[in-house]
């Protein structure tokens, strides 16, 4: 199976204030692997970078310098590279009710990326495998979920075709940036706990991206604490949490409510 | 009925629960309704100014179109010069005897024709340089979008002036492409506006994850939500090319030989229809050209209100309803609502 593996990023923007160019650093020499069957929890403060990471790693953004490498070795720039490195590395967005196009149905945000990563499916087997994408996230009955539109959708039932549509290329590593932060907190667990079962079921490398301690502690394998651009610590996730080292996880660990609390709060 | 794509509450004729863990009767959503409705994409709302709108422009369109076939030649000159309406001539004649009704149709057709390529055009231009040069970023967009700076304020008029003063025998399709060359560029930069915005969602960028290919992502995911905008942009094209078309005939610098309601109204002038009181003349193309331009105002504002649906609740009629709603205050100064100043 394949790692993902961030060595060394930075990722700076340029902001135009007037004459001046001025230069934000949003991600900061940053290094990490991804590795199948693990869930990575990236936690920080708002504007940290988190999302500037997910979006480096499925190429949305270039790196001002490092590498990301695909199974150690680097993702060349051509279109097939390009296919193949997101056949493999997928992502589900923070904001179900921005992430699908209203103008399409469900069956079209599921059936393009089947068909784009597998060329040589007919129209019939991608339309079986939609069916069965749709009953993977457990939204049933499939036929009548395919043929509808994103407004007639729940928020937590578009998160479901957001997740499906990110395991269509069936690929071994999964960006999860802030998954229920848009959701009801009634319905935040169920989602949760769906990407947790399919992350074993497909031995997935998962990284979460949240804000939220109690479900980093829960659903992760290691934590790693994002300030201001860098990662500022990391470890395993009980070790990060219930001793946290550096300052800015201790403010973050006191501003929390109790992880066990919140968790029988969600539930 | 209307547009919007934001449902509050789904209609759902069957409960997917919420298996994973979740106690079972966390709610997901609204209780399920058993009406479930079934669209086709967004549907337009039917409003009064919608359907007078497109019925001018239909009238006007088949008047054109069909018109000119059943009328007699409209330049055939004859010994009775302005004669008032009549049974024979249904808008009278004009100085020379031409029959202005038959004229009324032609010039309808030719105004149409210069509307619809100028619409064409600039579409086309504005489209390729508004969506294509935002959607593709970095030094394209750049250059486009300077382009069409330089585009915006090159002025119209005097440009087809100094062009008609070098080609004498100017054709319809010349003045149209003038017109549609100055007048593309406004439309470009509200394209190019909108199409950043556009680009930068959520939807965009998950189609871009999936592997699309940039040429799928500007055809299938981005340009159905700028239709209603290329729409209007269109519309408001042939306004000005109607206008505009109008005005350079009046001035005498439209194309050579034709019939437009321009000529028309040049040809009027000319012939002293006002003075003499010959309001069959001039009343029939002048009222063809605020009616054809205020139909096409009104099918804009309509397309206005789709894509900007807090519009749609600001109208007068509106403002009423929600006061009729309001329960009438009791007494001055018992209601909790705090009343303006009106001393
Ligand atoms: N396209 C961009 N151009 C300029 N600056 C940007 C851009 N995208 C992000 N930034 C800046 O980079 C920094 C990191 O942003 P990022 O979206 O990664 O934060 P985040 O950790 O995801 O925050 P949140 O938790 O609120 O989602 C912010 O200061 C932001 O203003
Ligand atoms: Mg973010």
């Amino acid at each position: 199976m394949t790692t993902l593996e961030m060595q060394d990023v930075v990722k700076e923007y340029h902001l135009r204030d007037g004459w001046r160019g001025e230069r934000l650093r949003a991600v900061d020499h940053v290094s990490f692997t991804l590795e199948p069957g693990r869930t990575t929890a990236l936690v920080g403060q708002s504007g940290s970078g988190k999302s500037t990471i997910a979006k480096l790693l499925m190429r949305l953004e270039s790196p001002t310098s490092g590498r990301i490498l695909l199974g150690g070795r680097p993702v060349g720039r051509s279109r097939s590279a390009q296919r193949a490195y997101r056949s493999q590395v997928q992502m589900v967005f923070q904001d179900p009710f921005g992430s699908l196009n209203p103008h399409h149905t469900i069956e079209h945000h599921l059936a393009r990326p089947v068909a784009l990563h597998h060329p040589r499916m007919s129209a019939a087997q991608v339309r079986s495998r939609v069916l069965e994408l749709l009953t993977r996230v457990r939204l049933d009955p499939t036929e009548e979920f395919a043929a509808r539109r994103p407004h007639e959708l729940s928020g937590g039932q578009r998160q479901r075709v957001a997740i499906a549509r990110a395991l269509a290329p069936e690929p071994g590593i999964l960006v999860a940036d802030e998954p229920v932060s848009m959701l009801d907190v009634s319905i935040r667990l169920g989602v949760l706990n769906l990407l947790g079962r399919l992350q074993r079921e497909e031995n997935l490398g998962v990284l979460y991206i949240t804000h939220d301690l109690a479900t980093a502690r829960h659903f992760s394998d290691d934590i790693m604490v994002m300030y201001r651009g860098s990662i500022v610590e990391r470890g395993p996730a009980d070790d990060v949490l219930l001793h946290p080292r550096h300052e800015y996880t201790q403010t973050l660990r006191a501003a929390s409510p109790d992880p066990e609390r919140r968790l029988a709060e969600l539930a | 009925m209307s547009i919007s794509t934001q449902e509050p509450q789904p209609p759902r004729t069957s409960r997917a629960r919420e298996v994973d863990g979740a106690t079972p009767g966390t709610p997901d959503a609204a209780p399920a309704r058993s009406t479930a409705r079934r669209r086709r994409g967004p549907s337009v709302p039917l409003t009064p100014k919608l359907v007078v709108g497109l019925a001018i422009v239909a009238v006007t369109v088949l008047f054109a179109v069909v018109g000119p076939f059943f009328v007699a030649d409209p330049s055939r000159v004859d010994d009775i010069g302005l004669t008032p309406p009549s049974a024979e001539h249904l808008l009278g004649t004009t100085q020379t005897g031409q029959d202005v009704f038959a004229q009324l149709a032609y010039a309808s057709r030719g105004s149409l024709i210069i509307g619809l390529v100028v619409g064409v055009i600039a579409l086309v231009l504005s489209g390729f340089f508004g969506v294509v040069g935002a959607y593709a970023g970095g030094f394209v967009d750049e250059s486009f979008s300077l382009f069409s700076n330089v585009m915006l304020v090159i002025p119209g008029l005097p440009l087809v002036i100094i062009i008609s003063s070098y080609v004498p025998n100017k054709s319809v399709w010349l003045v149209a492409v003038v017109l549609a060359v100055t007048s593309w560029a406004g439309s470009a930069r509200v394209l190019r506006g909108y199409t950043l915005s556009v680009r930068s969602r959520d939807y965009v960028l998950a189609a871009r994850v999936a592997g699309e290919p940039p040429s799928r992502v500007l055809l299938v995911e981005i340009l159905p939500n700028l239709v209603p905008l290329l729409a209007s942009q269109a519309m408001f094209a042939v306004i000005f090319a109607i206008l505009g078309e109008a005005g350079l005939s009046f001035l005498g610098l439209g194309a050579t030989g034709s019939f437009t309601w321009g000529t028309m109204l040049y040809y009027a002038q000319n012939g002293l229809a006002l003075r003499l009181g010959a309001w069959w003349w001039f009343v029939p193309p002048g009222l063809m050209i605020a009616l054809f331009g205020a139909a096409l105002a009104l099918i804009n504002f309509s397309i206005d209100e789709i894509i900007n649906p807090r519009l749609r609740s600001q109208t007068r009629r509106a403002r009423k309803r929600w006061h009729l709603d309001r329960p009438a205050p009791v007494a001055a100064g018992t209601t909790d609502t705090p009343t303006e100043a009106t001393a």
